[in-house]
C-alpha cells in the first residue's frame, strides 16, 4: 500500500509577509516496505513533508494518496490513516504523560478504540520490540534516561501498529552508543515486520548504513532520489548545500584519485574494508610498487 | 489553529509607527484609552476613529490581523453588549417577548462597544508594532519614577519581558505536542465538555513539563552570565527620545484636544 504525493506544495503562513514556501512540488512515489532515509539540512522542509504523510499539515495544493485513496476526501478516516502511518516526532519524550511506561504507551491502541486486553497486548509487545527492559514497564516515565524515555516513545506509535513507520531525528541529542541501539533496533524491526520505514536525519552517517534509498531535501525540493550509493556519487554538490557524504565515501574518493584501484560507491565502513581488501589483492597480484607487500 | 492569536504579538514590518520610542507609543496608547472614556459624543468618536484610522495606515499592519485579536474578546463583547442592551431601565423601544430594548439601553450598548472595540484595537496597535523587549524597556522607564515608592521597577519589567517571550514557545511547544498526540490518535476536537477536558492531559501534563524545564534552563543561563538584578545595569541601546517622537507628541496633544472641543463647538 504506497504513499503517493502528488504535486505536493506547502506555504507556511499564507496571506501574511512571512510566508515561506516550505514544499515546492514535491512527486514521491514511497512504496511498502521499504526503508528510507529523508536527508536534509534544517529548514530544508524535511520535518514539513513527513507531517504531510498522517495528514497533520494539510497541503496548499497537491494530492496525496495511501492505499490508492485521496486522503484530502472529505469523508476519508484521518483517525485510521494516522494508525496506519505511525509519525514518531523529533524529541518524541517530551509527549510522555502518564503515570507509569506501560499506561502511556497504551495512549495510542486506546484511542483505536481496541479493548483492554488488545490494548495491553500491543503496549506489552512494542516494549518488547524497542528492547525496553521488563523492570521498566511500571516506572515513571519521568524517571528514566534519555534513552529509554525515547524508546518508551517510540513504542507509544508502535503499539498502534502502524504500516508505515515515520521518525523525525529519532537519535537527536543521543550519545554515538544510543544512536547506533536505536538505529540497530529500528532496522532490526524493518527486517522482522517488514513496515516500511522513513528515517528523516541530517546526518549521512546514521543513514547510509541502513536505508535502501534516500531522499535529499533542499530548500523544499527533492535534490536526489536513489539507492545511496548513487546520492553520494554527488558528494561536491551535496556539501555546496550544507550537507555532506559519509567519511568513507571521502576516503574511497581519495584512494582512487591517488590511483588505488577502488570502486568509490562504498557507503559503509564494512562495504569499504572490503573493497580496500580486495582492491590491495588484485594490485598484489599485478605487484605494482608501494601497494605490494603484505596486504 | 493556535497561531490564531494575535492578541499580543509582533507584526515584523518597516514604518514610522514602529520606529517610534516605546514610550511614545505606551503614553499614547494610554492617552488614547483614557480619550475613550472623556469623550461623550459623536463627534469624539469619530475624531477616535479617524485618528486610529491614521495610524493603522501608517502603521502598515494589515488590518486583517487586528480585526483577527478582536475573535479573543468577542464573546465579551457580546456579554457586555447584551447585558446593557436588555437591562437598562428607561423608555422602552422594542419589547420582544419579555426582553425590553430601552432607548438608553441602546445608547449605551453601543457606547461600551465601540468604546470596547477602539480600545482592544488600539492597544494592539501597540503590540503590533513594537517588539516585546522594546515595550518592557519603555515601561521600565516609564515606571522608574516609581522606584521611589520602593516598587521593584527592573525586576517587574524583567517578569513581564520573559512572560511575554514565553508566549510564542509555549504557543509553538503547545501545537508540537498537540500534533503529537494527535498522530498518536487524540481527539481533541469531538465529544462533551467532560471528554474534551479529560483530552487536554496529555496535552497539559508535557507542556507543564517542558515549561518548567524551560524556565530551569532560562535561571540557570541567566545566572550563567551574572545576572543579579537590576543594580547598575546599564542598557545596550538606551532609549533616547528623537525628533519623531516629540511629532507624535504633537498630534497626541491635537487629537486629545481637538476631540474635547470639537463636541463643544458643534453642539
Amino acid at each position: 500500500m504506497p504513499i503517493i504525493l502528488d504535486h505536493v506544495s506547502y506555504i507556511y503562513g499564507q496571506d501574511t509577509e512571512m510566508s515561506v514556501k516550505a514544499l515546492k512540488d514535491i512527486n514521491l512515489v514511497l512504496p511498502d516496505g521499504q526503508f528510507i532515509g529523508i536527508i536534509g539540512h534544517t529548514g530544508s522542509g524535511k520535518s514539513t513533508l513527513v507531517q504531510h504523510l498522517n495528514g497533520l499539515i494539510r497541503a496548499t495544493e497537491g494530492h496525496i494518496y495511501y492505499n490508492g485513496e485521496d486522503i484530502y476526501e472529505k469523508d476519508y478516516n484521518m483517525k485510521e490513516l494516522r494508525s496506519k502511518v505511525g509519525l514518531v516526532f523529533q524529541y518524541p519524550e517530551h509527549q510522555l504523560f502518564e503515570t507509569d511506561v506501560f499506561s502511556d504507551v497504551c495512549f495510542g491502541p486506546k484511542n483505536l478504540g481496541l479493548d483492554k486486553k488488545e490494548t495491553q497486548l500491543r503496549a506489552y509487545d512494542a516494549l518488547r520490540k524497542v528492547g525496553l527492559p521488563d523492570e521498566c514497564f511500571y516506572q515513571s516515565p519521568f524517571d528514566l534516561s534519555g534513552g529509554q524515555k525515547r524508546r518508551v516513545a517510540i513504542a507509544g506509535v508502535l503499539a498502534m501498529k502502524p504500516q508505515v513507520l515515520v521518525l523525525d531525528e529519532p537519535t537527536a541529542g543521543l550519545d554515538p552508543k544510543g544512536r547506533k541501539e536505536i538505529l540497530d533496533q529500528i532496522a532490526g524491526l524493518q527486517k522482522e515486520t517488514g513496515m516500511t520505514i522513513i528515517l528523516v536525519s541530517h546526518s549521512m552517517e546514521d543513514v547510509a548504513e541502513y536505508v535502501d534509498r534516500i531522499i535529499v531535501m533542499n530548500r523544499g525540493e527533492v535534490m536526489y532520489d536513489g539507492i545511496p550509493a548513487e546520492v553520494f556519487r554527488n558528494y561536491r554538490e551535496l556539501e555546496a548545500v550544507g550537507l555532506a557524504a559519509p567519511q568513507v565515501t571521502y576516503i574511497m574518493h581519495k584512494l582512487r584519485e591517488r590511483g588505488m584501484d577502488v570502486n568509490a560507491d562504498a557507503t559503509t565502513i564494512g562495504e569499504a574494508a572490503e573493497e580496500i581488501v580486495k582492491a590491495i589483492g588484485r594490485q598484489s597480484r599485478v605487484s605494482t610498487p608501494g601497494w605490494g607487500g603484505n596486504p | 489553529m493556535l497561531r490564531d492569536i494575535t492578541l499580543g504579538q509582533y507584526y515584523q514590518t518597516e514604518s514610522v509607527i514602529h520606529r517610534l520610542d516605546p514610550r511614545t507609543k505606551l503614553v499614547g496608547t494610554i492617552v488614547f484609552i483614557i480619550s475613550l472614556f472623556v469623550f461623550d459624543n459623536i463627534w469624539g468618536y469619530l475624531c477616535a476613529a479617524l485618528f486610529l484610522a491614521v495610524v493603522i495606515k501608517i502603521s502598515h499592519v494589515p488590518f486583517k490581523f487586528m480585526v483577527k485579536g478582536m475573535k479573543a474578546i468577542l464573546f465579551l463583547l457580546i456579554l457586555t453588549v447584551g447585558f446593557n442592551l436588555f437591562l437598562t431601565p428607561g423608555e422602552p423601544l422594542v419589547v420582544i417577548w419579555k426582553l425590553t430594548i430601552t432607548k438608553e439601553g441602546a445608547k449605551s450598548a453601543a457606547l461600551l462597544a465601540v468604546r470596547l472595540i477602539f480600545l482592544i484595537i488600539g492597544s494592539s496597535v501597540m503590540t503590533l508594532t513594537t517588539t516585546p523587549n522594546n515595550l518592557t524597556d519603555g515601561m521600565e522607564k516609564l515606571m522608574r519614577p516609581l522606584k521611589v515608592f520602593r516598587l521593584p521597577v527592573h525586576e517587574v519589567a524583567m517578569i513581564m519581558s520573559i512572560a511575554l517571550r514565553f508566549i510564542p514557545i509555549l504557543l509553538e511547544e503547545t501545537d508540537k505536542i498537540m500534533k503529537a498526540q494527535i498522530a498518536r490518535g487524540a481527539d481533541f476536537e469531538s465529544g462533551n465538555l467532560i471528554k474534551k477536558a479529560k483530552a487536554m492531559v496529555p496535552l497539559l501534563v508535557p507542556l507543564f513539563i517542558s515549561a518548567f524545564r524551560r524556565a530551569n534552563d532560562l535561571a540557570m543561563a541567566m545566572e550563567a552570565r551574572c545576572y543579579r538584578g537590576g543594580e547598575g545595569r546599564t542598557k545596550m541601546k538606551p532609549l533616547v527620545y528623537k525628533k519623531r517622537d516629540v511629532m507624535a507628541y504633537l498630534v497626541l496633544l491635537v487629537y486629545l484636544a481637538g476631540g474635547i472641543l470639537i463636541g463643544r463647538i458643534l453642539l
